[in-house]
């Protein structure tokens, strides 16, 4: 993809930026307690992952890359916050996310992860040109911390929140670190994140017509004895 | 005339065996019509798989390619004399033997009747197929066609617990066997094996010596967990009695020796260039495994479980022949290597027939005198007369008596050793008279245990109260086949050696001295020359005369008093010497093997049970650290989908970070 000197002199910081923004997000979720803020976090990393999109699509002019953007943003950044939250209420949990680790423990190990991704990163950033420098890194962290996330919450709907995080930061590598992916992929991997998102729907109301409550604790039980 | 090659002939055979299978399951409902009708057509075929391996054994190698489940994966069949040699003894095996199930399996119900009509010609089918498979891919499918349908074979009476228990060990051995078969034909066919790994692919494979080791060591385990080796041979004990006597027949006297088949093919076809070590190897274990077969056969209270081992024992005699051919082979003795590999060969048809014989008399026995338990049994000689002739028989042959076929192929194997000092190496040609030893020890505890069978069972008084009924005519034919072939082999020995020589010359590029006349010359004629006939002639008349002699001075008027009690005024048919008191002084020699168990009830009677020592000693504590090993496995279950996800989340950490 060529992109134009012009392009290259206010775009490429303005990619950057929204990277950082991405992992900075990222952090947020980590950090984050409450529940409705994680799914308004999740929403707003949705619109930096459309931002990015639509940047793309401008500096490199491909037309698919804008029908990309505008679903991401239509996805990610609306609807499924917009039922996250329709669920919360009808479920009707609420209050804090119990962590299974505290938050400042997380957060260190989250950097280290940064570092981690970065240093797996470099290889790659070595062989790319010097316009997605340091694009893949983000990403891959991104999805570690959204890992992590997932990993030291125990309400099933911050499980979903981190999955869809995951997935935020595989399109970013994705867009940012190849300059737009053939559509047909986005749309599988789209649609992909929509069918986990259902079933993952359909388990809370499993779960929680089972335990009465949406502790993953409660799964514990269910295991051979 | 319609010219009719091998392959079709085979093939054809094994097709009308999968037709009468499925007509048997049909026609089960009309138990007496469809014995009558299934089972004679179908040895017919069995002859005419027969017919066919003779005619392989002269017939230039075929070929045929069918297409596959994929397009890279074809079906894919072939004759050459090695198959042929072994379709001989598996139709004419199954010939006399499926004329046996004719009169054996009329007793049975209905539904049991299809199923094991269906069954019976599945395993005998899967047995045809393993002969002339000619790619990896086929072979593998026929030789679990055969494992399955034997194991449902053996689970006939499944409604016993022991039942249920042997054919769940058979199948777990079986399924070990056939993983290392698989994994031994990756190695050997390389790349061919995404096509299936065709054989022709297989001839002479270019391994390093470690890999053809590997690939040695791989089959080898594979076959010997079919051919029931030590210590894979834990099922066999258990599966063949378990089994209905045809099928325990067909099991121990040809589906043994489709192992020993595989072992052929690959190690003398495709590895060719053998190590040094592997003939040792083998021999130690066959030695090892005859040994401990023969030990725990004489020891045996049931008739039918005395016979597994003794399957055991005569596996192992094969092993050591083999090992031997192939010992000489690595040296480059070819014409020695022919002599062993005749022995392995002729001991394998031989075991077949006679193995067969004792396994259909021991279910004449059961359904005569409704047990094969020893010490229920006694005097069948008078209730069973022709029962007990075949049997007869068969023990002479399999004790290796001349002038009948045990004792031909015991000869060549010992004329083998004998032989052995010409190998180059000084500590092998050392060694192996020791071996010899071992062999001979062997076979001398087999008539050991041959007598106690034939002598606790057939001779002495009933011992139960039951009148033993004589076997029907069927049943009374075969087993009349049987034993004309094990006299047959016996005193005709060239004739089955002359027909060894295309097998042998596709093995090891060399031959058996041709056989003239009624002699057998295993080396040279001033060398260990042997013929049966008039052996037999010579034996017979000196027997006749001092009969006659004795008869005629002593024997006029004939009178009939009871035997001498030894001036005890008591007789009962319990004073009889029991099956385990007559193995009593093996009982005192090996008691650390045994691990015998004494055990006295409130009636004062004595039982003794016999331990098996590899299943207490290696499978229980291997069966143990399985389960504790997946106890140790369950501690990752710990129901938290945190601790899940941390897993998997490691795992990628670590993937990440090791392949950069």
């Amino acid at each position: 993809m060529t992109i134009t000197a012009q392009g290259l002199a206010w775009g490429i910081p303005l990619l950057r930026l929204l990277a950082a923004l991405l992992l900075l997000l990222a952090f947020a979720m980590l950090a984050q307690r409450r529940l409705l803020t994680l799914i308004h976090l999740l929403a707003w990393q949705g619109v930096v992952l459309a931002a990015g999109t639509a940047l793309v699509a401008l500096l490199t002019g491909q037309t698919e890359l804008w029908f990309s953007a505008a679903l991401t943003l239509g996805l990610k950044a609306i609807l499924i916050p917009t039922v996250l939250h329709r669920l919360l209420r009808r479920l009707q949990v609420h209050g804090d996310v119990e962590a299974v680790l505290n938050i400042p423990l997380t957060l260190l190990a989250g950097i280290a992860l940064v570092i981690f991704a970065f240093s797996l990163a470099a290889p790659i950033t070595a062989l790319t040109g010097p316009v997605t420098r340091g694009m893949v890194g983000i990403a891959l962290a991104a999805v570690l911390l959204a890992f992590l996330m997932m990993i030291t919450r125990r309400k099933a709907i911050s499980q979903v929140v981190g999955f869809l995080a995951i997935d935020n930061g595989l399109f970013f590598a994705a867009t940012s670190a190849t300059l737009g992916m053939p559509m047909i992929v986005e749309l599988g991997v789209a649609l992909d994140a929509l069918i986990g998102f259902v079933i993952l729907g359909v388990f809370f109301f499993q779960i929680r017509e089972t335990f009465d409550s949406m502790d993953l604790q409660n799964l514990e039980h269910i295991r051979e004895e | 005339m319609i010219s009719c090659l091998p392959l079709d002939l085979a093939t054809g055979a094994l097709l009308l065996w999968l037709g009468l299978g499925l007509l048997g399951f049909l026609l089960g409902g009309w138990p007496t019509a469809a014995c009558r009708l299934i089972f004679p057509l179908s040895s017919v075929v069995a002859l005419l798989l027969a017919v066919s391996g003779f005619s392989a054994l002269t017939a230039p190698p075929d070929q045929l390619q069918l297409r596959g489940p994929l397009p890279a994966l074809p079906w894919s069949f072939q004759i050459d004399p090695l198959s042929g040699f072994f379709l001989i003894l598996l139709g004419l095996l199954a010939f006399a033997v499926t004329l046996f199930a004719t009169g054996y399996f009329r007793a049975l119900s209905r539904p049991a009747l299809r199923r094991l009509m269906l069954q019976y010609h599945t395993f005998l089918l899967g047995m045809g197929l393993v002969l002339l498979a000619a790619n990896a891919f086929t072979f593998l499918v026929a030789w679990e066609i055969m494992a399955l349908a034997s194991y449902f074979l053996v689970v006939t009476e499944h409604e016993e617990a022991g039942s249920r228990h042997a054919g769940f060990l058979y199948l777990l051995i079986a399924h070990l066997g056939a993983l290392a078969i698989l994994l031994g034909f990756v190695l050997l066919a390389g790349a061919a094996i995404a096509q299936g790994g065709p054989f022709s692919a297989m001839l002479h494979a270019p391994l390093d010596p470690f890999w053809a080791s590997a690939a040695f060591l791989l089959t080898f385990f594979g076959f010997s967990a079919k051919a029931g080796l030590l210590p894979l041979h834990i099922w066999l004990p258990d599966a063949h009695p378990a089994a209905p006597a045809p099928v325990s027949a067909l099991m121990s006297g040809a589906m043994l020796q489709m192992a020993f088949y595989g072992m052929l093919r690959v190690d003398f076809l495709f590895l060719g260039k053998l190590a040094t070590w592997w003939g040792p190897f083998v021999l130690g274990v066959g030695l090892a495994t005859a040994l401990f077969g023969v030990l725990f056969a004489a020891v045996q209270t049931d008739m039918k479980r005395l016979l597994a081992y003794s399957s055991i024992e005569n596996m192992g005699l094969i092993m050591v022949a083999f090992g031997l051919a192939l010992i000489f082979r690595a040296h480059g003795l070819g014409a020695l290597a022919a002599l062993a590999l005749a022995a392995a060969l002729y001991h394998a048809l031989n075991h077949a027939f006679f193995k067969g014989l004792l396994f259909l008399g021991s279910g004449s026995v059961l359904h005569g005198a409704g047990s094969v338990s020893m010490d229920r049994l006694g005097g069948l000689i008078r209730q069973m007369p022709q029962t007990a002739f075949f049997m007869l028989l068969g023990t002479l042959a399999i004790a290796g008596l001349p002038p009948l076929n045990g004792f031909v192929s015991e000869w060549l194997l010992l004329q083998a050793f004998l032989l052995s000092p010409a190998l180059p190496q000084s500590t092998l040609s050392a060694v192996l008279p020791l071996a010899a030893s071992g062999v001979v020890l062997a076979v001398a505890l087999a008539a050991y245990a041959m007598v106690k069978f034939y002598g606790i069972a057939f001779l002495g008084q009933a011992r139960g109260a039951r009148h033993a009924h004589e076997a029907g005519r069927w049943e009374r034919s075969a087993m009349a086949l049987l034993s004309v072939a094990c006299i047959f082999l016996g005193l005709f020995p060239g004739v089955l050696l002359n027909l060894l020589h295309p097998v042998l010359q596709e093995m090891l590029g060399q031959g058996f001295a041709v056989q003239q006349g009624l002699w057998l010359t295993p080396v040279s004629a001033q060398r260990a020359s042997y013929s049966p006939a008039i052996f037999f002639l010579g034996m017979a008349t000196a027997l006749g005369l001092s009969f006659l002699l004795i008869w005629s001075f002593f024997g006029r008027p004939l009178r009939r008093v009871p035997a001498w009690a030894c001036g005890f005024p008591v007789r009962t048919p319990a004073m009889q010497d029991s099956s385990l008191g007559f193995a009593q002084p093996l009982l005192r020699i090996f008691a650390p093997l045994y691990q015998a168990e004494r055990e006295v009830d409130g009636a004062g009677r004595w039982r003794m049970r016999i331990g098996e020592p590899l299943y207490r000693g290696f499978y229980q504590p291997l069966s143990l650290l399985a389960l504790w090993l997946s106890a140790q496995v369950l501690r990752l279950q710990q129901g938290r989908i945190t601790l899940y996800l941390l897993y998997s989340f490691l795992t990628l950490l670590i993937l990440l970070a090791v392949w950069r």
